[in-house]
């Protein structure tokens, strides 16, 4: 039991649900909401660990994971948005076919060794004690990458012009409609975004948090936090970062917590009876729950919450939104 | 003389046979485009399917494999169809499905009768009564979160069936264990769902038939749910709830109560099917009693356009796809299929809402 190490731990496993978290916002904040998350995940870190594997190039292989997770997101975003399907039903079936689609291009991944995405110290900032062992040494360049792309996020859907357009499709798609704003165009756009950075997510997990092609069991249901997350952030990036962060630290505190024999002077149940970490093991879909139920009740309180026209197909002068 | 498609908005009703057409139809692109996959990585899709017929519908014993595994999947596929009726998006039937299971195993394991003394009858229907209790009750958590606290249901029934996987687990592994292995020790006879087999010393033609009652539980529970949702007032509220919610609130009638309700309920038939599974076929609980029929039921709703008899015939082909996908190579295969089959469904839907007319004009473009 290292704080030190679960707070590390923490930022490395987080960073995965941070760019599936902040992938799903830009694709709600547009009004598509996208179930795939988990599926395309799963495609990614298969098409990364794939591609680098065949390329020697673990940058190649981020490249393709993003672009084939994104072009898996465009098969929702044609049904949802050109034939305006149930959205929950087609994303539904994403998660099914990118599954599927894994498990199948994935045979023979298992038990190989590609080379994987580099650590790096940042100067300086890592001799900071405490602050540094935990944010600034022997991480992942992906992490360092999630801690400048979150601020930025927000400030591209808060206090840029596309990031106004963003807002506007997802709230009232009607009026920017009648301001020239493509609200097809956006969606697409914006569905295609969080396709990639979905399948960035799950290249982080092949290549990078926990290497390896472990076919469904890659992903294990982050994708699916990764949705309950973006409820609990109120649809804001940075909340989403800080959340997902909160969860790795959470999962990796809890493999910490059946380690030693005892804890604080005390018998460590969960060392005695390893069958007592089934329970450990619940904790996080549990969590999720709660930071569910919290954000249901903050929004109703300050009556804000998901972009109005989430869920909702437009089609041209027709009543709505 | 130009000719162009015209997509334009149905004003008519839809011709009623369009939907079983539609349905159909996808399914057939879903085995083409599956088929073509299978090719570009090297497979032998004719092969493939020609082995797809021989393992599901090539001979009584694995007809009745098929409907076997089709069995779990009408029971799970009514549950999901009650709730989307509601629009209520109930994706957590594979945990309703394992506490199903656990509740009804409680019964011959804890146990609450004798099972040696008790006769056959009572225990199975205990364990029936008992697994629609623990489907109920982990269908009644996110509906009252819903109802209470607007919690999106989609999420807490998806976390909930990793809770009920790990809570089973923790049973088969420590407290249940048999003699270390992960699983408890087989059930006794008289909690065994009667199967043709059983009987294959009276009647030879028998033997290998695995097909057990839990099928009937499937059948009559299409049999009550089409009731409830074609001829009762509850079914009446289910549907406005589902179609209109606001005209439903203006009529007065108690939206959170029915959600409740709607999800104890689809609950129940996923928690029955749990029992069906370890009471029918594996006669134990253990992991993996469930190869994703929680999942599955949820297209095989979608895919009979929620109609309860249509889910038991099409409960059947995935159960095909099921029996299929346990022999054919590579595994992932009849995962994709179902993504495929439930893509093309829902995409379909558009020629249900609009329609393609070709129209032919014989004015003469300005200029020409």
């Amino acid at each position: 039991m290292n704080i030190e190490l679960i707070l590390h731990a923490g930022l490395a496993t987080g960073t995965v649900l941070l760019f599936a978290a902040i992938g799903e916002i830009f694709a709600e904040r547009s009004g598509v909401l996208n179930l795939g998350v988990e599926g395309m995940m799963l495609v990614g870190a298969m098409a990364g660990f794939g591609t680098s594997l065949a390329l020697g190039n673990p940058w190649a292989g981020l490249l393709v994971a993003m672009v084939s997770a994104g072009i898996l997101s465009l098969a929702h975003a044609l049904v949802t948005i050109h034939f305006q399907a149930d959205q929950v039903v087609s994303g539904l079936s994403l998660t099914f076919l990118g599954t599927g689609l894994a498990l199948v291009l994935g045979e023979g991944l298992t038990g190989q060794n590609p080379p994987l995405i580099p650590e790096a110290d940042i100067p300086l900032l890592a001799a900071i004690p405490f602050v540094g062992p935990v944010f600034f040494q022997d991480h992942s360049v992906l992490v360092y990458i999630g801690y400048l792309f979150t601020p930025l996020c927000w400030l591209y859907i808060h206090r840029t012009r596309p990031g106004m357009h963003l807002r506007a499709v997802g709230e009232q798609p009607a009026a920017a409609d009648t301001l020239g704003i493509s609200v097809y165009g956006v969606r697409y756009f914006y569905t295609f975004v969080g396709g990639m950075l979905a399948g960035l997510a799950g290249a982080t997990i092949s290549l990078s948090v926990s290497p390896g092609w472990y076919s469904a069991q890659t992903t294990s249901g982050q994708g699916w936090i990764a949705v309950g997350l973006v409820i609990f952030a109120q649809w804001n990036p940075l909340q989403a970062a800080l959340g997902g962060y909160l969860f790795g630290a959470v999962r990796r505190g809890i493999l910490d917590l059946q380690g030693p024999a005892r804890i604080l002077g005390l018998t460590n149940p969960f060392f005695v009876n390893s069958n007592l970490g089934f329970f450990l093991q619940m904790t996080p879909f549990l969590l999720t729950i709660l930071a569910l139920v919290w954000g249901s009740r903050a929004a109703t309180r300050k009556r804000l919450g998901a972009p109005a026209a989430l869920g909702i197909p437009y089609v041209r002068g027709e009543r709505g939104l | 003389m130009t000719t162009r498609l015209v997509i334009e908005k149905r004003t008519e009703d839809v011709p009623a046979w369009l939907p079983f057409a539609t349905a159909a139809g996808s399914v057939l692109l879903a085995f083409i485009v599956g088929g073509v996959i299978l090719a570009l990585i090297g497979g032998d899709p004719f092969r493939t399917l020609g082995f797809f017929f021989q393992a599901t519908f090539g001979s009584w014993p694995v007809i009745s494999d098929t409907i076997v595994k089709a069995t779990p999947l009408i029971m799970v596929g009514l549950g999901c169809a009650i709730a989307f009726k509601m629009k209520l998006w109930n994706i957590g039937a594979e945990g309703q499905f394992y506490m199903g299971a656990f509740f009804a195993s409680i019964v011959v394991l804890i146990p609450i009768v004798d099972p040696e003394t008790t006769p056959k009858w009572i225990v199975i229907t205990l364990m029936a009564v008992m697994g629609m209790l623990g489907g109920a009750l982990w269908g009644f958590i996110p509906g009252a979160l819903k109802a209470r606290f607007k919690v999106n249901e989609i999420i807490t029934t998806l976390m909930l069936n990793y809770v009920a996987i790990f809570w089973n687990n923790f049973w088969i592994f420590d407290r249940w264990s048999d003699a270390g292995f992960q699983m408890t020790p087989q059930f006794p006879r008289s909690a065994w769902l009667p199967r043709f087999a059983d009987y294959a010393r009276e009647i030879s033609a028998f033997s290998g038939i695995t097909l057990h009652l839990g099928v009937v539980f499937g059948l009559l529970a299409a049999v009550v749910i089409w009731w409830i949702l074609a001829r009762s007032r509850w079914g009446y509220e289910i549907k406005l709830i589902g179609d209109n919610p606001r005209a439903a609130e203006y009529a007065g009638l108690n939206i959170a109560k029915n959600v409740i309700l709607v999800m104890m309920l689809s609950g129940a038939l996923a928690g029955l099917a749990g029992m069906s599974e370890v009471s029918g076929v594996v006669h134990r609980l253990q992991e993996r009693i469930s190869p994703g029929y929680g999942f599955t039921g949820i297209i095989v709703a979608w895919l009979a356009k929620l109609n309860p008899f249509a889910v038991v015939l099409v409960s059947v082909l995935f159960g095909a796809l099921i029996v299929a996908g346990r022999e054919i190579q590579p595994s992932g295969l009849s995962n994709l299929l179902q993504g495929i089959i439930l893509f093309f469904i829902i995409s379909s839907d558009v020629l249900l809402r609009y329609r393609i007319r070709i129209e032919r004009s014989a004015t003469v473009e300005a200029g020409a």
